[in-house]
């Protein structure tokens, strides 16, 4: 399957010049960076794993795309999204967020169910990746 | 000005309103106070400032006649005053009356009882032609007794976990007739294909050919095996509008039970109603859709009923997540400057006085939450640039036909929607022209997309250019 997560996951893969100019544009909203990745998309996993901290007080896109490439350098194998941070007065909330890297294995998830009384069926959405290692998180260098 | 040479204030009978103390030019307006502004269309030989006299004195504390028991009270206190009347420019006949209350005259986050004093009798009383409210400045004391809505915009898209982009959504069609496996197909296959929210239309709620309860069995299945094709949050509007609210919890925990992450009501089921599911909603972490039905009946006229922007403000108040506010573009009434007031006024903390865009006041709303603007009408994917460009990403813009109605079908429909909503959402944060380049861009995205050449084939040049009937009049100058 294709991961659809963020604002972008529907166009073709950006090239590093088109991820470049969606970063531009949050610096001149002052919207801070992070880089952060995982190898569960399950669409509620809202806490990937973050790339250090967030990139505050940068100029020009160059400083991001380093991390990025640091990113992919170490997990070649997983999902790596950018988020943009608006900390204005009433959002204080992630103002942009997008895929810079998919890993070329997308397994998706299962849709599991347990029946029920009247008709009723409990969903819940698995993850394939989730099921292949023990030790995914926290052992990978930084 | 009044007729007759007034008498003394307590003498029985009748007087003018103006003469009672409804009118008081040197009045000025304190920082808690309800301020109104009404369109006045007096009767021939009416005069406007007894007119905007009469409107303050019938929505506060007046009768026909004088009656001593007002002597019991603090009158003065009591009385709303208009203080302000002007010429509507171009419109003869038609005046602006400003109008204050006290913050007294209204019990503490109550719609009903807020409408019951200024959109009250006052509406048939019979010295007037017609009566507009056009817009209501709600202090922040007043603001300040409701919680507005359950979730708001930010929480929304926490919840969601999307941001940057407008959502998109489509009501399901036909409206009526379709069975609950036919309707739950449509839920899969628009949400698959790319959509964030489907939608239950308005007037469907548990007729013989669908009960809602077979609805909502299936159209979660829909939800959730879209949600495992994509690996996004989904949702389906189930409206549980009903005859009771006893009814209307029954369906929404019904709803919540099956794991839906949003319900929806309708403008009809009044405003204590609304209120009651606003406050279930915030309890049980679902997300309120509002569809708007019934609306255009009082908000649609100019000399007649009640702004829409009004209604925003009451509905941001009741606490609803989202709320239907016009496209512009499509099939619906939608003056673009009116229609900006009513999504600045939903979203915005902080809204400017702007005569141009029909906000006649400061609106102040203390930090509580925005509410999600929706687009629904007649709208379709080649009008993505315009949508973008006039709503900017806190929307949710909603294709029924356009999406439903794509030859491809349903999934190819809601595919070409989400790649025209994210190609121009890339375009315009790289800094191109939206409104110059739209087209091109849209045609050069459907390069990568057939569903989207074909739904630029089939509806590109589709458009409803008809005149607004709500527009709103140039600035007020002259005060009478």
């Amino acid at each position: 399957m294709k991961l659809r997560h963020g604002a972008f996951s529907y166009l073709p893969e950006l090239t590093d010049a088109e991820i470049a100019a969606q970063v531009r544009y949050a610096l001149l909203n002052d919207w801070p960076l992070s880089i952060e990745y995982t190898d569960d998309p399950h669409p509620r996993n809202i806490y990937w794993e973050m790339w250090g901290l967030p990139l505050f007080d940068l100029d020009e896109p160059d400083g991001v795309m380093a991390e990025i490439n640091a990113c992919r350098a170490t997990f070649p194998g997983h999902y790596i999204r950018v988020l943009a941070y608006d900390a204005r007065l009433g959002r204080q909330t992630t103002a942009l967020h997008f895929l810079v890297q998919r890993p070329a294995d997308e397994p998706g998830f299962l849709l599991t169910r347990a029946e029920g009384q009247d008709r009723r069926q409990t969903y819940a959405v698995h993850s394939y990746s989730t099921s292949r290692a023990a030790d995914r998180y926290g052992t990978e260098p930084r | 000005m009044a007729e007759e040479a007034p008498k003394d204030r307590w003498d029985p009978g009748v007087h003018s309103y103006a003469s009672m103390g409804y009118y008081a030019p040197d009045y000025e307006p304190k920082d808690t106070d309800v301020l109104a502004v009404f369109r006045v269309t007096p009767q021939d030989g009416v005069d406007p400032i007894e007119a905007g006299a009469a409107v303050a004195g019938e929505s506060s504390t007046a009768t026909w006649t004088v009656v001593w028991t007002d002597r019991l009270t603090a009158n003065s206190h009591y009385q709303a005053k208009c203080y302000r009347v002007d010429e509507v420019p171009g419109r003869p006949g038609e005046y602006f009356a400003y109008v204050a209350y006290d913050l007294d005259l209204f019990e503490e986050a109550s719609i009903a009882n807020l409408t019951s004093s200024i959109i009250g009798n006052v509406f048939g009383f019979k010295p007037l032609k017609a009566l507009r409210l056009e817009d209501l400045r709600i202090p922040v004391a007043y603001v300040k007794t409701f919680q507005g809505p359950p979730h708001g915009i930010v929480m929304e898209r926490e919840y969601l976990n999307k941001y940057g982009r407008p959502l998109l959504g489509a009501t399901v069609k036909p409206k009526l007739g379709l069975s609950a496996r036919n309707y739950g197909r449509v839920i899969y296959e628009g949400c698959r294909g790319g959509l964030d929210f489907t939608k239950d239309d308005e007037n469907i709620n548990s007729q013989p050919f669908m009960r809602w309860r077979d609805r909502f069995l299936f159209g979660m299945e829909g939800v959730n095996k879209a949600m495992a094709d994509t690996g996004e949050i989904k949702g389906h509007y189930l409206n549980v509008t009903a005859a009771t609210v006893e009814e209307m919890y029954e369906r929404a925990e019904f709803a919540k039970e099956l794991g839906s992450v949003v319900v929806m009501i309708d403008l009809t089921i009044g405003f204590t109603a609304m209120q009651s599911m606003s406050h279930w909603a915030r309890r049980n972490g679902m997300l309120l859709h509002l569809h708007r039905a019934g609306h255009s009946t009082y908000t649609r006229q100019k000399t007649h009923g009640v702004s829409f922007r009004v209604l925003a403000k009451w509905c941001r108040l009741i606490g609803v997540d989202h709320l239907h506010a016009g496209t512009v573009v499509g099939k619906l009434e939608g003056d673009p400057a009116t229609t900006k007031g009513f999504y600045d006024t939903l979203r915005d903390d902080h809204i400017p006085t702007n005569p141009a865009n029909g906000i006649f006041f400061d609106q102040d709303w203390a930090s509580m939450p925005g509410v999600m603007p929706v687009a629904s009408g007649g709208i379709h994917a080649g009008q993505m640039h315009q949508l973008l460009d006039l709503f900017g990403d806190d929307v949710v813009l909603q294709f029924g036909g356009g999406t439903i109605g794509h030859p491809l079908g349903i999934a190819a429909g809601a595919e070409s929607n989400r790649v025209a909503l994210e190609a121009m959402v890339k375009a315009r944060n790289e800094g191109k022209d939206l409104l110059k380049e739209g087209p091109d861009l849209l045609r050069k995205a459907a390069e990568s997309c057939h569903p989207l050449e074909v739904a630029l084939a089939t509806w590109g040049d589709v458009t409803f250019d008809y005149t607004s009937t709500d527009a709103p009049d140039a600035v007020p100058t002259a005060s009478l």
